[in-house]
């Protein structure tokens, strides 16, 4: 299955074993812009799977109102890029709706799915990573997959998950990433990172497509310089598995984090101030963070925008002859 | 050429078909499209398909159209308008309906002159507005849920939510369902189908909304959501989304607004410009709209009876606007004086109160007892001021606790956290106010 197939499965699987679960957003009905949610209405009905006007904070807001009935309620933002007209329903409620209310209330059984990342000619508002906005939200959940396997599996445990969840779609894998994908129903732990390749000179850290970049670029630095690079995905977001980075990061004493989102304020500051504060003595040389530059993101400039393997690879090398 | 002809014929045995479509003449406006006398074409746009053309321009205007009307049941000196409007209420409901509005009134008082001798943070009061939550609230079952915005409290009067609850939450201490976690005057309570209340004005319209349809999908559903918000806060975004939703998903939803003439200083002349928020509902959005009196606790009785009838036959949604004063400032962090007269609010604190017309009717009715009216303010009084004695000497949960509930579970980084105050207290405690939580 390639990506999108893999999030159809999982949809699918969501809605034969749970009754109350309910997909809605724009376009969803006829199957998807990105084909997600292909023949589900057909199959579960129009009750269940349906268009909602095009409206953001309605559909966030519509969505938590589900999940305060305690029904499961799988919402599709368009773009991760149109997430902000949102942001009030996601941060101050469905964040805080647990908390606020001492517990008498909640939305939990709340998923958000939303495309994002940079599919070569997406420009301004079809290419963004708005990961870090939401990363300063307690109370979410925020993962990203990088590929089917881990699509389906992250989306049915943040679907079961008693949290509200985001789950960012790196959309440029829908088509371009094909796995063996099993067809039954499986979860992904929540707040886990994987470690995709072992290392000892140098931690590598990215998620979604940015992953399939380092390992690219762990396998020249073995080829051009020897280097044992690990690699790990970093998968959620919030809350991040602090442990596996810490673990790597003492071993190997030398880190390179890398996405796409800008650099000021990106996740990788967080992973970068939190790697100083608790590995201060096992680090042989600063964390490098490679990332998209400080600017919108662009149209005809974006193989210049983004963190490709030449510029990690080049900052690897600086950060491995520091 | 051939698709074109073939599109043609198809659009106009579209539109011959429509033509059979009742024209509506309510209005004055909509009578006027076909002036040859002429039976007018229907559009085939599927945008608009049911309008007719015209051929003379026209710019529709907001007064070629009636402001709805205003439902009322009770005169302002409390009589019955129109016998077969009488909701016929047992003296026993409509005294409940009274004490009710009587209690919220009293605790109001008292909890607003707390807050100004500084004994708790913050308040808002309910005055002019007690009609619409306690005839609303009657009207409803218990099973029907309720969002709303922070000026509904005497909804959760109706529903029996005790004046200990009210003053501990306002308190914030140990026996707050809340957790001390919200400032005051933002209850909720599970057990009464009372959504906690937030203060981002709005949010909680489209929430009510998507509750509404998860309602309505289970099988043999007969609960309705109602939704209460402030003229104000119909003019935020999140009101559009919730009524464009409400009305193209379906949902057995009544959308409540308090329209009470003022969002902080805001007039409402400089928060919108059509006909109010009833105005948007039936030609705006498509909704079924009812407008009424909301110091007339039996005319918002009467239009709930009938909106709750309407959204759970046809699963769909109503918009529903009392029309009132606020006669209290906007909270205790406001001076209204400084924006309106003492002498304009004057007039709706005595002659337009809701409760002064529910009074006249039962005086009418000889249901009314000057006598026990007094005690029972008397003992809401000492109720409150002990209660508040009482609430205020109670711990506030413990400290710990800040950390809970952002989460289902703890995850490890707030757990970690917590690890860390504690830590820090455990060597600073004379900085910080430990006496009062628990421990």
């Amino acid at each position: 299955m390639n990506m999108f197939q893999a999030i159809n499965n999982a949809m699918d699987l969501a809605l034969e074993q749970d009754k109350s679960a309910l997909l809605f957003g724009e376009d969803v009905g006829f199957g998807g812009v990105f084909r997600c949610s292909v023949n589900l209405r057909d199959k579960y009905g129009k009750d269940r799977v349906f268009n909602t006007p095009l409206c953001e904070q309605g559909i966030a807001g519509f969505a938590i109102g589900v999940a305060n009935m305690g029904a499961t309620a799988i919402a599709e933002i368009q773009f991760a890029d149109y997430i902000f007209p949102s942001f009030d329903q996601i941060v101050n409620e469905a964040a805080k709706y647990r908390y606020r209310s001492g517990g008498l209330f909640d939305c939990g059984s709340l998923t958000f799915r939303v495309p994002s990342g940079a599919v070569g000619h997406g420009a301004l508002y079809h290419s963004q990573s708005p990961e870090a906005y939401f990363a300063h939200t307690s109370g979410l959940r925020v993962v990203i997959p990088r590929g089917p396997i881990k699509a389906k599996g992250l989306l049915l445990a943040c679907i079961r998950d008693a949290n509200p969840c985001i789950v960012f779609e790196p959309k440029t894998l829908y088509r371009a990433a094909v796995e063996e994908v099993p067809t039954e129903s499986y979860v992904d732990e929540l707040g886990k990172a994987d470690i995709l390749r072992e290392g000892k000179d140098i931690t590598l850290i990215g998620w979604g497509t940015q992953v399939h970049v380092l390992l690219e670029v762990a396998e020249l630095a073995k080829k051009e310089m020897d280097i044992e690079c690990e690699v790990i995905d970093l998968v959620s977001i919030l809350p991040w598995d602090t442990q596996t980075i810490c673990n790597s990061v003492n071993k190997t004493g030398r880190v390179l984090i890398a996405h796409e989102a800008p650099y000021t304020q990106g996740f990788g500051s967080e992973i970068a101030a939190y790697i100083q504060e608790k590995c201060f003595l096992r680090l042989e040389a600063p964390v490098k963070r490679v990332t998209g530059w400080d600017t919108p993101f662009p149209h005809v400039f974006e193989p210049f925008y983004l963190p490709d393997k030449h510029r990690c690879l080049a900052a690897l090398k600086d950060t491995v002859n520091y | 050429m051939s698709f074109l002809r073939k599109s043609v014929k198809l659009l106009n045995a579209a539109s011959a078909a429509r033509q059979n479509v009742k024209m509506l003449c309510a209005g004055s406006a909509q009578c006027n499209y076909s002036s040859s006398g002429q039976a007018a074409e229907i559009s085939p746009f599927p945008g608009a398909r049911d309008a007719p053309f015209i051929n003379n321009l026209k710019l529709m205007m907001p007064e070629d159209y009636a402001p709805i009307p205003i439902y009322r049941v009770l005169d302002r000196d409390g009589y019955l308008l129109s016998e077969q409007e009488d909701p016929q209420l047992s003296q026993e409901v409509v005294e409940k309906m009274f004490r009710d509005m009587v209690q919220l009134a009293t605790m109001d008082k008292i909890l607003y002159e707390s807050q100004r001798q500084g004994r708790i943070s913050f308040y808002m009061t309910n005055s002019g507005e007690e009609a619409s939550h306690i005839g609303s609230a009657a009207a409803l079952e218990m099973r029907d849920l309720i969002y709303g915005q922070y000026r509904e409290a005497g909804v959760l009067v109706w529903r029996g939510f005790r004046i200990d609850q009210f003053v501990d939450q306002c308190y914030g201490n140990d026996d707050d369902m809340g957790r001390g976690k919200q400032m005051p005057v933002h209850y909720g309570s599970k057990e009464l189908n009372f959504v906690t209340i937030s203060s981002p004005l709005s949010t909680q319209i489209p929430q009510a909304v998507g509750a509404a349809y998860a309602l309505k999908m289970k099988p043999n559903n007969d609960a309705c959501v109602v939704c209460y918000f402030g003229e104000g806060a119909a003019s935020e975004g999140d009101a559009h989304a919730a009524f464009n939703f409400a009305a193209t998903l379906e949902c057995p939803v009544i959308l409540f607004c308090r329209n009470n003439g003022f969002a902080i200083s805001t007039p409402s002349n400089e928060q919108y410009r059509g006909d109010g928020i009833a105005g948007r509902g039936p030609m705006g959005y498509g909704i079924a709209t009812i407008r009424v009196d909301g110091t007339d606790v039996f005319a918002v009785y009467n239009a709930i009876k009938k909106a709750r009838e309407y959204v759970l036959r046809e699963n769909k949604p109503i918009v529903f606007e009392t029309m009132a004063y606020r006669v209290g400032h906007h909270s205790t962090s406001d001076d209204s004086t400084a924006y309106r007269s003492a002498e304009e609010i004057e007039v709706w604190n005595t002659v337009e109160h809701p409760i002064s017309k529910l009074k006249s009717y039962m005086v009418h009715k000889g249901w009314f007892n000057e006598q026990q009216e007094k005690e029972f303010v008397s003992g809401v009084r000492k109720q409150v001021l002990k209660q508040i004695s009482i609430s205020e000497k109670k711990l506030k949960p413990n400290w710990r606790e800040m950390f809970e509930g952002v989460y289902d579970q703890m995850p490890e980084h707030l757990q970690q956290q917590q690890r860390e105050l504690e830590q820090h207290i455990e060597s600073h405690k004379q900085f910080y106010p430990l006496k009062s939580f628990k421990q």
